[in-house]
């Protein structure tokens, strides 16, 4: 199993290899890189903005529903929600719910053109098919994901904004004063570092997973589903790593 | 012409083909046949550089694959066209989509230049005002249609052609082997079609080499293969009672295939 493993590990590093060359056609590079932009990045949108509206404002119940002591000053509650946000749900769990969607995608499209020889078609012609396919969806992804992060960041504070409005757990006050109180910017730089190197890790490891799919229609399936187990694993691990050098 | 010289390709354990050698000349339809899993697919792949031989050479008008470095292929790769089994057309590109792709990817041709020289293969094949479609909304035959015309688009020196009449009815499979013989001859260049339908051996090959288990058994043309004493061969052309009453036919009136 280490063994193999290993392999995989250097299997991946010169897929990363054949994936980082210059592109032959630059225009042609530009016009994927949008159009990738628009199906990884934009369309994740919706699903980022309902998740987030509705996880803020779960945040923001369950912190005033623990912390009932009165030593406790209310306003801690839209501190709580802010920080969490910032530094764990806006780039670390949104990054594993869009390994689900944008992994599977990913996976899924590649490994389709591999079982119909349409990689194979591509290497015929002359074309880098894995710089070709791979490098603009991980450029683009990748510069879109600071976008998504905002949406995430922005659309949790306002589900905690309207617990506060519709709810009276806590005032709309004492709620807004709590997500300024004490705030630290750099919380907000560390969550957007993050998430680009969850982006980079949610493209290459669903590009690789689908690149060498062997077999149909079932092992493309299975490719997806590696992608998403694999990337997860993989954002997890590294988000331990990156806790420890940016905020120590 | 393309020649291979004593081709060995293993997978695992599993040897699948040994010392193969083999020349397909310039302006023909070259045909290889065999039976299912004899090793055709490996060889043909192999041609093109999709699958590298364990040894032996492969030679492109002289220059051997094998020995060239990556810029060297990548270079010789534009002088290919291939058809592929599924057609292996882009999905997300509609059929002019499809045959511009090489142009925009390898050619200086101004946008213009572009469309004028896909419709003109897709015109070639047959294939007008399908432009707008998407492969998923034609039909198989079309789809074939459609990567000839991509195949051709760069003016290749060397077609290959993979099962091209897999899943076709008989009436379009005829119409596909006469459109690859026509562009074969009229643009001169070496084209290899892996195939093991019948109709497409007696119609079009004008250079055939058999291979049964991995070795060359045997290499002809369309009429020495009515006269072959091949067991092999014979067994594997010869499987059904119309090819037999052909051959018969044929044999008894010494008179050659049309």
């Amino acid at each position: 199993m280490l063994t193999r493993a290993i392999a995989n590990f250097g299997k991946y590093c010169q897929f990363m290899g054949r994936v980082f060359t210059l592109p032959e056609r630059w225009r042609v590079f530009g016009n994927r890189t949008v159009f990738e932009i628009n199906k990884l990045g934009i369309d994740s949108i919706p699903l980022v903005i309902v998740i987030s509206l509705f996880i803020g404002a779960v945040i923001t119940i369950q912190m005033k529903l623990n912390t009932t002591s009165p030593l406790i000053p209310s306003y801690s509650v839209g501190l709580a929600t802010r920080d969490i946000v910032l530094l764990e749900f806006s780039n670390s769990i949104l990054c594993l719910i869009l390994a689900g969607k944008v992994g599977s995608n990913i996976a899924s499209e590649i490994g389709t053109m591999r079982v119909t020889e349409q990689i194979d078609a591509l290497e015929i012609m002359g074309v880098n098919s894995a710089r070709y396919l791979v490098l603009p969806k991980m450029i683009g992804f990748i510069l879109f994901m600071p976008v998504l992060v905002a949406f995430c960041i922005g659309t949790s504070f306002f589900g905690g904004f309207l617990v506060a409005v519709f709810t009276d757990l806590i005032s709309v006050s004492k709620f807004t004063y709590g997500i300024q109180a004490f705030f630290n910017e750099w919380y907000v730089w560390y969550g957007f570092i993050k998430s680009l190197f969850f982006a980079f890790v949610i493209c290459s490891v669903s590009a690789f997973c689908g690149y060498y799919v062997k077999g149909g229609a079932l092992e493309v399936g299975k490719a997806s589903t590696n992608a998403v187990v694999t990337s997860s694993i993989m954002i997890l691990l590294l988000d331990v790593i990156l806790t420890k050098l940016l905020l120590q | 012409m393309i020649e291979v010289r004593d081709i060995t390709k293993s997978f695992d354990d599993k040897t699948v083909l040994h010392g193969v050698s083999a020349r397909f000349e310039t302006g023909k339809t070259n045909l290889i046949i065999g039976q299912s899993g004899s090793g055709k697919t490996v060889l043909i792949k192999s041609i093109v550089g999709l699958l590298k031989p364990d040894s032996g050479e492969i030679l492109y008008d002289g220059r051997d694959l094998m020995q060239m470095n990556p810029e060297q292929t990548q270079a010789l790769r534009k002088e290919i066209g291939m058809l592929f089994q599924g057609s292996a057309l882009f999905d997300s590109e509609t059929v002019l989509g499809n045959v511009m792709f090489p142009l925009i990817m390898f050619s200086d041709m101004t946008r213009e230049e572009m469309l004028d020289r896909a419709h003109f293969c897709l015109e070639r094949v047959n294939l007008k005002g399908a432009d707008k479609k998407y492969p998923s909304e034609i039909s198989g035959g079309m789809q074939k249609r459609v990567a000839i015309a991509r195949a051709i688009a760069l003016n290749p020196k060397y077609l290959f052609c993979d099962e091209p009449n897999s899943g076709l009815d008989p009436r379009t499979s005829i119409l596909i082997d006469e459109l690859l013989s026509d562009i074969t001859h009229e643009y001169n260049i070496t084209t290899i079609i892996n195939t093991h339908d019948m109709n497409s051996v007696i119609g079009i090959g004008e250079n055939i080499v058999f291979i049964n288990k991995g070795h060359r058994e045997w290499v002809g043309d369309k009429e020495e293969i009515f006269h072959t004493a091949n067991e092999a061969l014979n067994d594997f052309v010869f499987a059904t009672d119309l090819f037999q009453k052909v051959k018969e036919y044929i044999v008894n009136n010494a008179h050659p295939a049309k």
